[in-house]
């Protein structure tokens, strides 16, 4: 051929320099996340250091930065998850197992799957927006607003129409905000069953449902288990909608008074009283301390970042453990 | 300039072509003819992590005609193949020993670059795969990143290439197309005429025509049979009337060995070896 | 077998070959049907949004007029004053619009790169030890609550990186709360989902083009650069999409860390006030329900849903047609 390409070896020598050098730069990059957190999480034990202790944990918010406690937000968050998983679990995984095991691939199924992958999207405060014409207000339908008695024989349900800025509306609100998040995550659990296992149980005689209870969601159930906790990971950082819902940032009581688990036994009432109380959560309390001037409030929002970490940290890591127990035992 | 090049400056001089031992092959109308070795293999042991794949292989490809390699799947050919070009070097966890020659000079020697080697022995895979480019592009790959930006040598190197890969005329009025608009018997020529354009000397073929119907195949064979006058060609192919077809010598691999190497014509008519002539004759597969 | 047996087992047989059968059919679809409502509520929540921010936005309900029938749509796009609060109200939303993107544009020129960068590292450089590493790392980080952001912004970004660089080394004035701070903080929050987005689309290009490139005689950087990134153009401007999106959308980091003063500015060393943060500083004060300020945030956020609502849906179209390509 006349036109040789020749490289010298100065040329050849040049392309890897820089392919040394791109290998670096792109090493920095991914070493600037790893960097991050630890300056992080250093940044905020250092800050909480001799403010995160045992009276940080029973102490209610003061005006005085040395009092100032987490225990409202404690209370609120433990009742704000609670009731949002007790929403979200069955209505996301129904929602999953429509999809996965009854829908047939029509344009209806095609456009639920669309309208998940757009709703996962939308800002957390656009679902707060929902959340309060919906829930909190009702749409203004109920300009003087009523309370339903329920009578449970230990205690009386008292349900608030509208349902106002209480736990129950935060939890409704959550719950859509993370049924994206369920939906797909028991989607793929589900859709990790072989189907060798639906058919044998079909074969022999079982209904669809049957099929379903007794096979396919026993052997999915890690799998929606892992989506579920980590889901509720992250309702529980959660903040902007619960700012819309109105979760009140300076308080100084628990939902239903519940101030320890025992008051749960004793005090029947006001467990049942908890769902419908206005309610401040872990997030909302960090943020408003962060947003007081005094610049002790620096620290306890420190300590209060930590408290939620642990949280955090607890609820990952069973998620991790769970999906690690179950990964060696599945033996398909 | 001493340190930037200490990296090659030393690179021995190639030994000239009358040095090495030479090989003796049939050219077209049976008459025997001497060729230089181009390549050459010596008690090559090749291993996959623990797995051995090849068992002192020894061999010696002449220069300017058309090597096949043959055996049932799984017999090395393949492998022994990607060590021509350090292609192996990809993957992990494995090693050789023994020496691999390209003109008298060892390719795994420690200061040999695999980038320049790659672009003297080129290879040509089963599936091809352009790059989702445009056939220009596609061709001119190699010389760019070889530091080649003149357009005008660009355009001429394209044109050439595709030339002398029998595509010139189906596309030289579409080179902006993306590659992927051709069928597969012309992006398996676009591939040959991309490993063409950085003008290697050898050049190596894993089963280019198995994926390809047989008119596609037959311009294949008719491509190899002109190429083989500028460049050494190698050729793994699991289709024994293929090697016969268009090769000059064949060597045939069974279980990582190489049982016999020969002129083509009387290791089908005469193998040596029982082996081969019970692979041949189809005692097995 | 006696005749009454086989009696027996006559009448049987045809027990359950219909009464039972019915009952268990009826069973099994109002199982399939609560199933089915479950998956609708998702249909519900999004007609839901649209619903209640077009209701007190768009078009009145009833007696009530919603937002942009008060105030025009003249006003709201190019008035340079958002001023709802105060007497002499002006209804401009381009301060908190640029405040939106200013914070989204510096959030995109650290998340994006760095985001690549690592996807590209972890997926053509690392070793497996390394990627077992670091792709953990990089989910913690992305499981960090927004509040805890902020609070990095605030404590320590701006006091110990933007102040010590901007402020006494370049003689900028770097207030308390900027925008810069805030970008930084959402930058490095979209890190992992740019990361992880981009790192699928590359690892989706067959192994055959990088065997072909490197049989060419290309160096890893040649391979990376000019082959895999090429073909993996259009997954990792999807991974770029959403990440945007998640940056314009981001509420409580950028709450805390900028501020909120409504300014036309582009400086990011100033306050200002992003669309999110403007919803939930009202919300944090007491507006009257009804009350013009009560519906501009529903005008804000109809803004806010339209435009990650756009990105999202391209983006699904973009990666939708890099996955035919692929798979």
């Amino acid at each position: 051929m006349s036109q040789v390409v020749v490289e010298s070896p100065q040329q050849l020598a040049g392309r890897h320099r820089k392919g040394r050098a791109f290998e670096w730069a792109c090493l920095l990059a991914t070493s600037l996340g790893v960097l991050v957190l630890v300056v992080l999480l250093v940044g905020v034990c250092v800050q909480a250091w001799g403010w995160l202790d045992g009276d940080f944990v029973s102490n209610y918010d003061s005006r005085h930065p040395r009092e100032a406690g987490i225990l409202a937000g404690i209370w609120g968050s433990f009742w704000l998850i609670g009731m949002t998983a007790l929403f979200s679990v069955p209505i996301g995984v129904g929602a999953a197992v429509y999809l996965e095991e009854y829908a047939g691939q029509n344009w209806l199924t095609r456009l639920i799957q669309v309208n998940l992958a757009n709703l996962a999207g939308v800002p957390s405060i656009v679902y707060g927006i929902l959340g309060l014409t919906v829930f909190v207000r009702m749409f203004g339908a109920f300009p003087d607003g009523k309370v339903v008695l329920v009578s449970l024989g230990v205690a009386t349900l008292k349900v608030p129409i509208p349902f106002g800025r209480t736990v129950l509306s935060g939890a409704l609100t959550l719950t859509l905000l993370i049924l994206p998040v369920v939906i797909v995550a028991a989607q793929e659990a589900l859709r990790a069953v072989p189907g060798s296992i639906r058919n044998a149980s079909v074969a022999l005689g079982a209904s669809r449902w049957q099929t379903i209870r007794l096979q396919v969601l026993p052997a999915a159930a890690p799998g929606i288990l892992t989506g579920i906790i980590l889901a509720l990971s992250r309702a529980i950082g959660e903040t902007a909608p619960l700012v819309m819902i109105g979760a009140l940032t300076y308080v100084a009581f628990t939902p239903g008074g519940i101030e320890s688990p025992v008051d749960v036994v004793r005090d029947p009432q006001g467990v049942v009283d908890a769902p419908f109380d206005t309610f401040t959560a872990l997030p909302i309390q960090i943020f408003n301390w962060v947003s007081r001037p005094k610049a002790e409030y620096q620290h306890v929002a420190a300590a209060g970042i930590l408290v939620l970490l642990i949280v955090l940290l607890i609820l990952n890591g069973t998620a991790i453990l769970i999906r690690h127990k179950y990964r060696k035992g599945i033996r398909w | 300039m001493v340190t930037e090049s200490t990296q090659h400056a030393d690179v021995p001089a190639l030994p000239s072509l009358a040095d090495v031992t030479n090989t003796f092959s049939t050219d077209g109308d049976g008459d025997t003819v001497e060729r230089a070795t181009k390549v050459e293999t010596t008690d090559l042991d090749f291993y996959y992590g623990d797995v051995q794949a090849l068992f002192g292989v020894s061999m010696k490809v002449p220069e300017q005609a058309v090597t096949a390699l043959i055996g049932p799947s799984g017999c090395g050919k393949s492998t022994y193949l990607r060590t021509l070009n350090r292609m192996n070097d990809i993957i992990e966890d494995t090693r050789l020993t023994g020496t691999v020659l390209l003109e008298g000079q060892d390719i795994y020697g420690p200061r040999v670059d695999v980038v320049a080697l790659r672009k003297r022995v080129g290879m040509v895979f089963q599936k091809s795969t352009p790059f989702p480019k445009s056939i220009f592009d596609n061709i001119a790959y190699g010389p760019r990143v070889a530091g080649q930006k003149n357009k005008a040598a660009l355009a001429e190197i394209v044109e050439t290439s595709l030339e002398r890969a029998a595509l010139w005329d189906e596309v030289k009025d579409r080179l902006d197309d993306s590659a992927l608009a051709l069928s597969g018997g012309q992006q398996q020529r676009l591939c040959i005429a991309r490993t063409l354009a950085t003008n290697p000397d050898v050049v190596l073929m894993d089963e280019p025509a198995s994926a390809l119907d047989p008119a596609s195949t037959a311009r294949i064979e008719d491509l190899i049979f002109e190429l083989k006058q500028n460049y050494t060609i190698i050729i793994v192919t699991h289709n024994m009337q293929q090697a016969a077809r268009i090769s000059d010598h064949t060597a045939f691999f069974f279980e990582g060995k190489l049982i016999e190497f020969g002129v083509t014509r009387e290791l089908f008519t005469k193998p040596g070896e029982q082996h081969t002539e019970d692979y041949i004759t189809g005692r097995f597969g | 077998m006696t005749a009454s047996e086989r009696g027996i087992g006559a009448s049987h047989a045809s027990g359950t070959l219909t009464g039972r059968v019915t009952l268990s059919r009826l069973r099994e679809q109002a199982i399939k049907g609560l199933f089915f409502c479950c998956a609708l509520l998702s249909i519900g929540t999004t007609v839901g949004i649209i619903y209640v921010l077009v209701t007190e936005a768009v078009i009145g309900v009833g007696d009530s007029k919603a937002f942009f029938q008060e105030v025009s749509l003249v006003e709201f796009f190019t008035e340079t004053r958002w001023t709802p609060q105060f007497a002499d109200k002006h209804f401009g939303v381009l301060p908190l619009l640029t405040g939106t993107l200013m914070i989204a544009g510096i959030a995109a020129c650290i998340g994006l790169p760095v985001g690549l960068a690592s996807a590209i590292y972890l997926s053509e450089y690392a070793s497996p030890r390394v990627r077992n590493l670091v792709k953990p790392v990089l989910e913690v980080l992305a499981g960090i609550p927004t509040v805890v952001y902020g609070y990095f912004a605030l404590v320590f970004v701006t006091p110990h990186v933007l102040r010590p660089i901007f402020q006494d080394g370049l003689g900028f004035d770097v207030g308390v709360f900027n925008a810069a701070s805030a970008g930084i903080v959402v930058g490095i929050m979209i890190i992992p989902m740019v990361s992880s987005l981009s790192e699928d689309a590359l690892r989706s290009v067959p192994s055959g083009l990088r065997e072909a490139a490197y049989a060419l005689g290309s160096t890893k950087f040649d391979v990376c650069l000019r082959v895999v990134l090429p073909a993996a153009f259009s997954g990792v401007i999807a991974s770029f999409l959403l990440a945007i999106a998640r940056a314009v959308g981001e509420t409580m980091a950028v709450t805390i860390a900028a501020g909120q003063t409504p300014d036309l500015t582009l400086n990011p060393f100033r306050s200002v006030e992003s669309m999110t943060a403007f919803i939930v500083n009202v919300s944090l004060g007491d507006t009257a329900v009804g009350s013009i300020v009560y519906k501009s945030l529903y005008a804000v956020a109809l803004t806010l849903f339209l435009i990650t609502l756009a990105m999202n849906i391209v983006s699904q179209a973009v990666l939708r047609r890099f996955r035919e390509v692929y798979q």
